[in-house]
Parts: structure tokens; C-alpha cells; sequence
């Protein structure tokens, strides 16, 4: 028996998205098989398919964000989804309604689906425990915990270029400790077979134990980018300066920026990703950025497709009147 | 089947058609057909199921290869290909998702097997064979090599 899952429903199906934490390979491969499926649909004359027709989704988001939360409204749409977009900061939380009342209200709509980001690490999990059964909760962010979506358009974005998991050697490099795109990355690599599993970051950007989660720690940008396939760049928050965590900007790029030299150790047709938004001149050279290496851009455009088919996913667990009714011959 | 269509292609002033199988058997079939008839045209492999009725009731299907249709469709002719017509709904959902394509100029619809159990109005316009067979038979296409029909009963 497996341990319980709050993200799986009885018949072991994905109900709600909340962490690449405690999935198995099996789910995480047809998360990027459906999105393979759907990445087509971007390409027609008709860039919709009416799986998620005369359905809601919401969209609520309590801490600012750009393309997460218009990937995520564009994959609604293009399922032929209602979507409406909630900006917590300008609604009723600042009249002081409760998080749990914000959620009945929105549940007496019959909404159908809560695609969450929120500040605090536990959030969405939390949310998930308090809606009605027939609802189903996407994290898209939820503190320094889980990002889960993201990590999973990182692993199609990978498998896209090198489709053998298991020999890869993927670096990620950057303030790991407030990085919930990094913990999300790690299980979903980890999951999914790869080998060898790199962080890189100054002490001060690193948690403590992270060698638990199966990864080799590096110091130095060197050393650890030697021979590796995969590039995670991730976004240095300004914030960590002002709390003194870093000397200062430009000490951080001369140690850790990511450019177009330093990548010469890496192996010759590594590719480089970023989460976004991305500090040119802090964490990445433009040159790397903008260069033949980054699938920064390629990246966004698979987030539609993979929130397209998490969506799908966890709509299609909702509570079947006849199961497995004649499957084929139509 | 083969001489079934070019008579229909004829009779309708088709020419230069385009060959789509619904996935899976109906590709194997289109596949014969696109062949036989040595179209320049590359052959066009749907899968319906992002276009199911069935979605609310069974969730996604396990196995979804991507649709691809490596061509502009918009005034084309269609032959629109599968190889068991029983209720009509994948054909239903075949014409719906053929249209998110662009505006073709016509369908002509050729199944191996015409069977019994309509539940919408749908007919082929080329048939290999009609059987008239209850609800509790089923018939099935094995393939790809070598293809061969498979009846069975329930209880």
C-alpha cells in the first residue's frame, strides 16, 4: 500500500496538483505525454479543444505574478474553460473576510476548479482540505515550498531536447533555500530517474540537509557545471541583498552569474533555463540568456501545455457516474 | 472498399483528396487506402480524444498520441477514414475536431465495418461491410500487421 496522498482520490487518480513531492513516475510521464498531446493544439487554425467546456476556473492568486497566472488562463481557455481571475490584494481579503469565506463564496458560484498562489508555504494543501469534494486545487506557488507546474514544463522542456532521463547530469544554480521552483524541480528529477542531481549556491542560499533530497552540493560554479547537460538558472531576490544574506549584486554575478565563458565546461549542447522573470546582469549574462543555449522562451510556451494537461488531469478524475462505459467502436 | 470509393470520388467530382484515419484502427486502414491510391499528400492521423462526450463521465483517455494532420486542410477534399461505424459519436467528435482545422470543402466518411447501434445520425458514405450484429456483440480491428476483425460476445 502507498502512503495517503492528499493529491490522488481513491482510484490512485491525479484530484488535485499540489507538489511533484510523493508522485510516481507513472504520473508524472503522462503529465508530459498529455502535454505533448496538447502542445499541438497551439499550432491549428482553432487553438481550443472542448474538454473543460461549461466548466470554471479560478484563478486566485494572492501574491503577484505575470506568466504564471496568464499561462494558466490561457491553458483554461484553450480547454474551452470559463476563467476568472481573482486579484486577492483588491478584493474582499482587505475588507477582511476570511481565506475559508472567500472560498465558500466563490464554491456557491459553482466554480470547478482554484488554481492557487499564495506566500505561504502550505497554502494551497490547505485550501485543497477545505473545499467541497467536487472541487479540484492546481498550486501555482505556494511560498518557498512547491511550484509544481513549473517543475513539470522544466522536465518537459528537458525531455523535449534529451529524452533519457537517467544518464543526465542537471545543475541548479541560484538561491535554493527560498526556491520553491528548485524543491518541485528536485523531486520531479529525482522521480523521473535522473542520475545526477546538482545544486550550486553560496552557503547563505543553501537549506540545511538538502543532501537528503538526493543532490550533490557545489560552491563553486566551476566545478559544478563541469560536464552537466542542464542548466536551472534561477531568479536571485533582490530582498536577500537588503537582508544581508549577499554582499552585493555585483559580487553575487562575479561568482555565480551564469555567462557565455563559464559555460564552456558544461557539455557542448547543454541548455540553459530560467523560471523567470530573469535579472540579466545579476544571475545570467544577456549573452546567455539571448543566446543559442537558452530555451528560456521555449519554456513559457510549454507551460501552456503542460497546465493544459494538469487541468485535464485532474478534471477527469471528477466523481464518474459509469466507469469504464463502452470504450471504444464508437 | 477501394472500388467502392473511386466510384464515390468519381460520382462526387472529388479530386486530390485528403486521407485522414481516426486513431488507431481507422489509421491502419487509411493507411492501406493512402497507399493503394499513392497520394502526394501525406496520410492525417486524429485522435478525438479531447473531443470525447465521454469526458465528464470516464476522464481523459490513457493513451493519447497527438493528432496530426501535416497539411492545410481549409478547401479540401476529405476522406474521412475508421474502421468500426457503431454509434456515431467518434465520428461526431472526428467532424468537430477536423474543423478546428480550418473549413474543408467536404467529408466523404469510409469505415471497414458498418454494424448496427446508431444512436446518431451519422452514415458512411463507402463501406466495406455491414453486419447487423446485437449489443452484446462486439467486433474489433487487430493490427497493424496482420489486420483482422475480432468478434466477441457478452453476457
Amino acid at each position: 500500500m502507498t502512503a495517503f496522498n492528499p493529491q490522488l482520490d481513491q482510484q490512485g487518480r491525479l484530484k488535485h496538483f499540489l507538489s511533484t513531492e510523493g508522485l510516481n513516475r507513472q504520473i508524472l510521464s503522462t503529465i508530459l505525454d498529455y502535454a505533448e498531446s496538447f502542445a499541438g493544439v497551439g499550432d491549428r487554425a482553432v487553438k481550443k479543444v472542448p474538454l473543460l467546456r461549461g466548466k470554471t476556473v479560478v484563478n486566485l492568486f494572492f501574491e503577484p505574478s505575470t506568466r504564471t497566472r496568464t499561462t494558466f488562463e490561457l491553458a483554461a481557455k484553450r480547454l474551452s474553460a470559463d476563467v476568472l481571475n481573482i486579484n486577492i490584494a483588491a478584493s474582499a481579503a482587505n475588507k477582511g473576510e476570511t481565506l475559508q469565506d472567500t472560498l465558500h463564496t466563490l464554491e456557491a458560484m459553482h466554480c470547478d476548479m482554484f488554481v492557487v498562489r499564495h506566500g505561504n508555504s502550505g497554502a494551497a494543501h490547505f485550501i485543497a482540505s477545505q473545499v467541497a469534494e467536487n472541487i479540484h486545487v492546481i498550486n501555482a506557488g505556494d511560498g518557498s515550498h512547491a511550484h509544481p507546474t513549473q517543475a513539470m514544463l522544466d522536465m518537459f522542456t528537458i525531455r523535449r531536447h534529451k529524452p533519457d532521463f537517467a544518464p543526465l547530469r542537471v545543475a541548479i544554480v541560484g538561491d535554493i533555500a527560498h526556491s520553491r521552483v528548485a524543491r518541485s524541480e528536485i523531486h520531479a528529477l529525482n522521480v523521473l530517474g535522473v542520475s545526477d542531481i546538482r545544486v550550486i549556491a553560496p552557503k547563505t542560499l543553501l537549506p540545511k540537509n538538502i543532501e537528503n533530497l538526493g543532490v550533490r552540493v557545489f560552491h563553486d560554479l566551476a566545478e559544478g557545471l563541469q560536464d552537466v547537460d542542464v542548466i536551472t538558472m534561477l531568479r536571485l531576490q533582490r530582498e536577500r541583498i537588503k537582508n544581508a544574506v549577499l554582499p552585493s549584486e555585483h559580487e553575487y554575478f562575479s561568482c555565480f552569474g551564469l555567462t557565455e565563458k563559464r559555460l564552456g565546461v558544461a557539455k557542448p549542447d547543454v541548455i540553459v533555463m530560467h523560471p523567470g522573470p530573469i535579472n540579466r546582469g545579476i544571475e545570467i549574462d544577456s549573452q546567455v540568456a539571448d543566446g543559442e543555449r537558452s530555451v528560456i522562451l521555449q519554456q513559457v510556451s510549454h507551460g501552456i501545455a503542460i497546465r493544459m494537461a494538469v487541468m485535464a488531469m485532474v478534471m477527469g478524475s471528477a466523481p464518474s457516474e459509469k466507469p469504464g462505459e463502452k470504450a471504444g467502436g464508437g | 472498399m477501394k472500388s467502392d470509393l473511386d466510384r464515390y470520388l468519381e460520382d462526387h467530382d472529388r479530386h486530390d483528396p485528403l486521407f485522414v484515419g481516426i486513431h488507431t484502427g481507422g489509421v491502419w486502414i487509411a493507411q492501406r487506402l493512402h497507399r493503394m491510391y499513392g497520394s502526394d499528400s501525406p496520410l492525417g492521423k486524429l485522435n478525438i480524444a479531447f473531443y470525447r462526450d465521454d469526458f465528464s463521465r470516464v476522464g481523459l483517455h490513457p493513451r493519447v498520441t497527438p493528432s496530426n494532420l501535416p497539411f492545410d486542410i481549409a478547401d479540401r477534399h476529405v476522406i474521412l477514414i475508421d474502421d468500426v461505424l457503431y454509434t456515431g459519436r467518434t465520428v461526431r467528435a472526428a467532424m468537430n475536431e477536423l474543423f478546428d482545422y480550418g473549413r474543408l470543402a467536404s467529408i466523404c466518411l469510409a469505415v471497414l465495418v458498418d454494424r448496427s447501434g446508431r444512436e446518431l445520425p451519422v452514415q458512411a458514405d463507402v463501406v466495406g461491410k455491414s453486419l447487423n450484429l446485437d449489443a452484446n456483440e462486439h467486433i474489433k480491428l487487430t493490427g497493424p500487421e496482420p489486420l483482422a476483425l475480432e468478434m466477441t460476445t457478452t453476457e
